[in-house]
Parts: structure tokens; sequence; C-alpha cells
């Protein structure tokens, strides 16, 4: 793949939708859509990317798009998907048509879990990309199951008692690699080429594909508009986010920093963890270095690399 | 192996006479999720999944929530869906069943009556449905096997006809007509699916050269309200569809449906407003009432949404007293139908005495014993012009159970 031919590809979510300067969001689902040049549907659950996106009358998507409610866009493009099985082995539709349902971590971590597995399970042909910025941004910045330790949100307040979230967060893309499907992958915008790589495998492969793509926010983060691949960046390079993927059970690591960063490289420049650097909350960043250290340690075993 | 291709004189369940409708009509995509009593109609269906017989995408989904969403996106995109469901699976639809018809799709889905949990109970009562009363749904009840498989039949027209495009929920009691065994006809293969035709999708997500925006937000600068009144509007206009629907189905069953059906209304002083099966208890003792010359009826409902009101009202308005008898309660208020009947009602010159009965919650028998209490209490309100209590309970225990 040139990225000179992607940039003459057709855009399908068209500039002009409503997403903050900078919101990661937007750039994980261009990036995403360059995996296929097959016609695409597209279901959104409820959320930042969904309320952005399709403010009636007008639309930014140049493709077939379904949003039906926040817990079930799995559900959603199953039925779509289904729909079209049917339709083409009964000889009523000849196209080949690719299928993708995104999601944001709240809805997809949390109360969307339920549907994305049901759905993975019953192994319909559709991608399932999960865009994590780490809340529940459309609401105004409250915690998920994704929400990093530590972190400010509006409802893992920082105060005298509480030094932000408490629990660290659910690991979902192994949550769904234990469902043992074709394919599962997380990626970054900021490594652009392992992640089209990685849309066009999921695409490509018949069966259920999940990607876990981190999405910077500026808004929830509390960081520079300008910073958003910078901060997808980092969190690659300080394996707090690692690049693997798992295809038919064989875990594959995608990229393997050459230094691993120190994780309060990334912490410092976010303002929801700006409290963490205070000398009471110290021994929290040391604990999250520790559990970052501990998670890829695991993960270069499970990849072969240990 | 019977041949289909003839009309068939069975005796049959419910379930299974939902499932016979769901094979003739064959829909593209079938989602299904098991729960007491509408299990029995998806285990038919699978049986003929399995054997072969039927065209649908069988999607076995992991949740009632998960069921009506496959559906929504089954029928946006372009194929014709059906599910079936009871209680607390209708109940964990609830918010998909307002975005089913918001998004104006024909989705067409039997609900098998079920009380709501708790205390936890399978049994018929209509709990279920009237907690989707106003979710946009057209919804239609079945006194018997035979009438919920001619009202399935019928939905599939209703629902997909561009003046109307709404979901269709068919209601048949839970055990009382799902499992119990009656006679049914059954219509050729041929003629259903010359009645149900192919469904002609509007705007399907599926046509890729022309893409749309599905589940669109809407606030405050938009026009959700504009589109709430076309919601509303469709519900209007599916009433001519109804009717229209219904003499077709006439002309090839034999059968004629309408808003509601009068059992010896119109001559009657006093009568019975009910859903489902307990009029066929209660024909059963109008029968024998009008034997020793009393003057009772029955007005059985069909279609509670659209609510036939103005309809209900020329029916009823020569009575002296009318029962409403209610499978359901809103505790603080009286039965849900109760209450829609009395409106109906308001605006009749002379209104007939009005007086409601719960009964069979939670499948409580409603025999012949239940309905000539009624029939007793509305005969002694029309003599005195009065009722003693205006809301009561039928084959209630007289036990002490703990509040
Ligand atoms: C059943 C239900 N519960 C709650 C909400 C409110 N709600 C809408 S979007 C949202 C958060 C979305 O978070 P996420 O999925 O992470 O997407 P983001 O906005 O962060 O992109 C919530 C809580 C809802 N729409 N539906
Ligand atoms: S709040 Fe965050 S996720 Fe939402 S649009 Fe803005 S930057 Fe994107
Ligand atoms: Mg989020």
């Amino acid at each position: 793949m040139k990225l000179k031919e992607l940039t003459t590809r057709k855009e399908r979510l068209t500039s002009g939708h409503r997403l903050c300067a900078g919101c990661g969001a937007g750039t994980v689902v261009r990036q995403i859509l360059m995996g296929t040049d097959k016609p695409v549907v597209v279901g959104c659950s409820t959320g930042c990317l969904e309320v952005s996106t399709t403010i009636y009358p007008s639309t930014a998507w140049n493709t077939p798009y379904i949003h039906t409610a926040f817990e079930n866009v799995a559900a959603t493009i199953s039925g779509v998907e289904a729909a079209y099985q049917s339709l083409k082995r009964q000889g009523k539709l000849d196209k080949e048509i690719k299928f993708v349902a995104f999601g944001g971590d709240g809805g997809t971590y949390d109360i969307g879990f339920q549907s994305l597995s049901g759905a993975m399970e019953r192994g319909h042909d559709m991608v399932y990309v999960c865009y994590d910025n780490e809340a529940y941004m459309n609401t105004g910045i409250q915690r998920s199951s994704s929400t990093p330790r530590g972190a400010w949100t509006t409802t893992s307040a920082v105060g005298k008692a509480e030094p932000g979230k408490k629990q660290n967060r659910k690991n979902l893309t192994a949550c769904i690699a234990a469902h043992d499907i074709p394919y599962v992958a997380q990626a970054s915008p900021s490594s652009w080429k392992d992640l089209l790589k990685k849309s066009k495998k999921a695409f490509d492969l018949k069966g259920a594909a999940f990607l876990n793509v981190i999405a910077p926010c500026p808004r929830g983060w509390r960081h520079a508009s300008d910073a958003t691949l910078e901060m997808a960046r980092l969190a690659v390079e300080t394996c707090f986010w690692p690049l693997y993927e798992v295809e038919d059970g064989e875990w594959k690591l995608t990229y393997k920093p050459r230094e691993k960063k120190p994780l309060a490289e990334w912490l410092k420049l976010q303002g929801r963890f700006k409290h963490l650097f205070k000398p009471e909350n110290e021994h929290i960043v040391k604990e999250l270095q520790e559990k970052v250290d501990r998670d890829w340690g695991k993960l270069l075993k499970l990849c072969g690399e240990g | 192996m019977k041949d289909m291709s003839k009309k068939r004189i069975v005796a049959t369940t419910g379930a299974s006479t939902v499932a016979e409708a769901m094979r003739q009509i064959n829909p593209d995509v079938v989602v299904a999720y098991p729960i007491t009593p509408q299990t029995a109609i998806m285990e038919n269906f699978s049986q003929f999944v399995a054997n072969g017989i039927v065209n649908a995408e069988y999607v076995t989904v992991e949740s009632e929530h998960s069921s009506m969403s496959a559906c929504i996106g089954s029928s946006a995109a372009g194929a014709r869906v059906m599910t079936a469901t009871s209680s607390q699976g209708l109940a964990l639809m609830h918010e998909m069943l307002y975005i089913a018809s918001g998004m104006r799709l024909p989705i067409v889905m039997p609900n098998v009556n079920r009380a709501l949990s708790a205390p936890i109970n399978i049994h018929c009562d209509h709990s279920d449905s009237m907690g989707a009363r106003d979710a946009g749904w057209i919804q239609i009840y079945s006194e018997n096997a035979q009438e919920a498989y001619d009202n399935t039949l019928q939905a599939i027209r209703i629902a997909e006809d561009k003046r109307v495009m709404l979901p269709v929920m068919v209601n048949l009691d839970g055990f009382i007509i799902s499992h119990g065994i009656e006679k049914v006809e059954f219509l050729e293969d041929e003629k259903v699916k010359n009645f149900v035709g192919e469904r002609e999708p509007l705007l399907p997500l599926l046509d890729v050269n022309n893409p749309v925006t599905y589940g669109p937000f809407d606030g405050l600068g938009g026009f959700f309200m504009e589109h709430k009144k076309n919601q509303a509007d469709a519900m209007e206009r599916s009433r001519e569809v109804i009717l229209e629907v219904a003499d077709e189905f006439a002309k090839i069953s034999g059968r004629k449906y309408g808003f509601f059906e009068e059992y010896m209304l119109d001559d009657a002083e006093v009568a019975i407003v009910t859903l489902n099966s307990s009029a066929g208890t209660t024909k059963y003792v109008v029968d024998e009432l009008r034997a020793k010359g009393l003057p009772v009826g029955l007005l059985k409902l069909r279609a509670f949404r659209p609510f036939p009101a103005k309809e209900l009202a020329e029916a009823l308005k020569h009575l002296k007293a009318v029962a409403v008898l209610d499978r359901a309660i809103s505790p603080g208020f009286t039965g849900p139908l109760f209450g829609e009947i009395k409106s109906a009602l308001f605006d009749l010159e002379k209104r007939p005495r009005l007086i409601n009965f719960i009964y069979g919650l939670g499948g409580r028998d409603y025999t012949l014993h239940e309905a000539s209490k009624a029939f007793e209490t509305l005969m002694d309100v029309a003599k005195t012009g009065k009722a003693k209590k205006t809301m009561d309970y039928l084959g209630l225990k007289e036990v002490e159970v703990l509040a």
C-alpha cells in the first residue's frame, strides 16, 4: 500500500463532521476504512463518533450507515450481515459488501460487551472496531472499564480521599482473543501502516474480526489538540498500548519499541494524570509502571519473544 | 410428508401454528432467543432450518436486546425479518422497540403473552405487551391458534404497506393458546406466498450505490417532533390498511377480521370487553346466559394499537353496563384497557356504566365461573345503575398474603 495511492481513495467519512479538533476517533475511522476498497456498511454505537457525524439533516457518511443504540452495534451489524447472507444466498443480491461496527470503549468494554461477545461467537462476517478513548467522552468524560488506573474523570474524581480511578483497566483485546475468532489485533493511528495492514486483513478474511484501536481524546485526556498522534505514539513506545495481532490463535507482536520509554513520559503530557505527580501519589505512577512491565513481559511470552 | 399445496385442517398447538405461518411466510432473516412459552415457536422453526425447507438466515443471538437490534439491522438492510418473544424478553427489548418503530421498520413479532416478574411466573397475562403500549408498534390480539395464524400472515402485509411501515406485534396467550391443542386450518403454501408477496424495501442499507444514514442525531435544531408526528400519522393510516388487508385475507381464507369482534352485542344490555383467549370462555357463558334469556354480549378487541376508539364507542353506546376485563394492572390506576375504553366512551352523550375486572394475572384461571360472576355483577349494575366497586378482581384467592 502506497501512501500516494491511499490519498486517492474515496473518503467514506467526509470532512465537515463535528468531532473536536484533534479528535483521534475521526482519524482512526478514516484509516480503518482505507483497509478495503469494497463497499462497506458502517454501524456505530451511541457516542462521540455517532453524534458528531450524523447531525440531521446532515451526514458525514458517504457509505451506508446505521446507528441504533449504545450497547448493541455488534448485534445491529449482525442483523445487517445476516440480511446480506440471506439475500445473497437467495440470489437477490450479487455485490460483495463488507461490514464494520464502530464502538467507543464504553459501548464496547462495558455496556456493549455482551452483544460484542455474542456477535463474535456467532462468527458474522464483520469487523468490529473499538475506538478506545478510555472514557465515556460523549456524556462528559466518565470512567469506563478502559480508563487507566489513576486517571481523573468526572466519575473518578480527584480529591483528598481519592486519587482518580482506583481500578486497573480491562484487557479487552485478550478477552476477545479468548473467543477464538480468526483475527484480533491492537493498533494505533500513529502507526498507520501497521493499522492499515491489520484493517485489510480483518476485512479480507471470512468471519469475525476485532480491532482495538487507541483514539486519544484531547478533551478528556486534557492534552493539546495537535498532540493526538503524539499521545498515541507514546502509548505505543511506552508499551502501554502494544501493537500485536492474534491470527488463528497465534499471538504475534507487530512492533517492538527499540527502547521502551518510561510510562511517566506519556502520563506527564495529559492533564487527566496531573495529580499523580504530587508526592502523595508517586507510588501510583510506580505501580502503573510495574503493571505495564508485567503485562509487556506476559505479552512477549505469548508472542514467543520472551 | 404432508401435501403443502392443499388446505390442511390439523390439530396442533398455537406455537406450532405460528411457526407454520413463519415457514409459509418464509422470511429472509429469523432471529431467535428462547423464553418460555415462546420457545416452542423457535424450536419448530429451527427444525425447518435444519430440514432445509426455509430461506431464512437463522440468527441465534445472546439476548432479546440483541434479537431486536439484529431485527432492526436486517430490516434496515432490506430483508423481511421476524422474531418472537414473551414477557422478560419483550421487557429487555423495550429500548429497541421504540427504535424499530422510529426507524419505520416493518418487523413482525409474535409475542406469546406471559406475566412479568417479580415474582417470577411463566404463565399468561398481558403485562408484557401492555408495557409496550406506547412503543409505536401495531398490536394485534388473537383469541385462539387459528387467529394467531391468520394475524401473523396479515401482519406482514400491514407492516410493509408503504402507508404504514411500522412494526407489528401479534399477541397470543401463553400456554393457554401457545401450548393448548386446537383445530387449525392452514392455507395452501402457494396462497400464502401470493398473499404476503415480496418485501419492497424503501432505502435499504444494502443499496450501496445509494448510501443512506439510518439513526442520525436529531436534536434541538432538528426535526424530532416532525418525525414523531409522521410516525403517529403512519399509525393513523394503518387503520384503513388493517381493514383492507382483512378484506383481502377473507377472500383467500373465508375468515373475516376487523378491529374487533362483536358477539351477541346488537341487542345486548350488558357486555364484557376483553382481549385474547378469555373471549372464548366468555362466548360460552354468553351462550349459556342467552339460553336463560339474559341480554348479555361480548366485544373482543383485536386491534389495540391503533386503538379503534370511535368504532368502539359506536359498538358499545347502546349498552347499560360494560365490564372491561384486564389481564394486567397498572398499579395506582386500573387495568390499562379499562382506562382506554373509558376514554373512548367519554364523548358519548349517554354512556354505559363501566366496571373493571382484573383477572388471570400470572395465568390464574379464567373459567366459566369467573365469566358468570362478571356477568352477574354487570346485570346488577345495569339494574341499579350503580357499581359497588369500579375495579375488582376475579378469581382472587381469599387468603392472607404477606403484604
Ligand atoms: C442505554 C444507554 N445508557 C446510557 C446512555 C448515555 N450515553 C450515550 S453515549 C455514552 C458514552 C459513550 O462512551 P463511549 O462508548 O466510550 O464513546 P465516546 O463518547 O467516548 O466516543 C453514554 C453513557 C445511552 N445513550 N444509552
Ligand atoms: S470529546 Fe474527545 S472523543 Fe469526543 S469528539 Fe471531542 S476529542 Fe473526540
Ligand atoms: Mg470512549
